[in-house]
């Protein structure tokens, strides 16, 4: 399929809703939040205490028994996809020329979100920092295991 | 003869790069949220699990690769903030010249703050 290109100035059809301009919106918006998100983010798990080395199942259960740290992270999960799968999806409509192939990378992206996006939250809202199975040197210090 | 392209406001400089730039690490941050959302999940399945894949992270090669993440998120963010001010802000245009080295400056900072800190962190050097 041929790309068609509008007549220069001809007036925008106002059929449909513009979802190019709040996809346009929606990527400062969602970005301006994830310079925060991110930043917070990158201090508390790479920059304060021993940084990388600190990073275990102790630490993130530590973390996700806060709401604070759940709803933070689960700000950064939905809206950090959805921002890149859309920046993706930008990538994709300018170099693919097939349109059969460009719909198909776009549904695959999209489907891609979609699973992580509901894997990431379910993880989060039913996470148990205390799991019964857990050895109980690798679990936080307040699960009564230890 | 063909003569070269005489060139334009855009083409071949800060304008053209920037974006080139914002466009390559924000692929690359796309792909490594993939791998991060997956590997976070397994705090759903054990701890052993988890602590397993996340040591990976705390090896020589990923800790280099971590410093490249983080240069990348640097870049992709102040960037984005400077696409942003070019959008919203009414001087935004004249001076996105100028923001762009603010936003290499500042990025610049803040990765010699952090590089040797994570680097004594993932060759135990502290």
């Amino acid at each position: 399929m041929s790309v068609v290109i509008e007549q220069p100035r001809s007036p925008r059809s106002r059929k449909a809703a513009n979802w190019e301009k709040y996809g346009w919106m929606y990527m400062r918006a969602s970005g301006a939040l994830l310079v925060i998100l991110i930043f917070g983010h990158l201090f508390t798990n790479l920059w304060a205490g021993e940084g990388i080395k600190a990073i275990d199942f102790a630490f993130v259960g530590g973390k996700w028994s806060n709401p604070f740290w759940q709803v933070w992270d689960g700000l950064m999960l939905w809206l950090a996809l959805i921002h890149g799968t859309n920046g993706m999806r930008t990538i994709v409509n300018d170099y693919t020329s097939r349109e059969g192939v460009r719909k198909t990378l776009n549904i695959a992206l999209w489907g891609i979100c979609a699973v992580l996006v509901v894997l990431g939250t379910l993880v989060i809202l039913t996470f148990d920092p205390c799991p019964a199975n857990g050895p109980a040197e690798l679990l936080p210090s307040f699960c009564p295991a230890r | 003869m063909p003569t070269k392209p005489a060139g334009t406001l855009y083409r071949g400089k800060v304008g053209m790069w920037s974006w080139v730039l914002h466009r390559i690490t924000g692929v690359a941050i796309f792909f490594f949220l993939l791998v991060h959302v997956l590997d976070t999940s397994l705090v759903r399945l054990s701890p052993e699990a988890y602590n397993a894949v996340v040591s990976t992270y705390k090896t020589p090669l990923v800790g280099l690769g971590e410093l490249g993440l983080v240069a990348a998120i640097l870049y992709h963010a102040l960037n984005g903030v400077r696409v942003i001010l070019i959008d919203f802000w009414r001087k935004g245009v004249k001076y996105q010249n100028v923001m762009f080295w603010v936003v290499v400056v500042v990025a610049l900072i803040a990765f010699a703050g952090f590089a040797p800190r994570h680097l004594i962190h993932v060759f135990h050097l502290g």
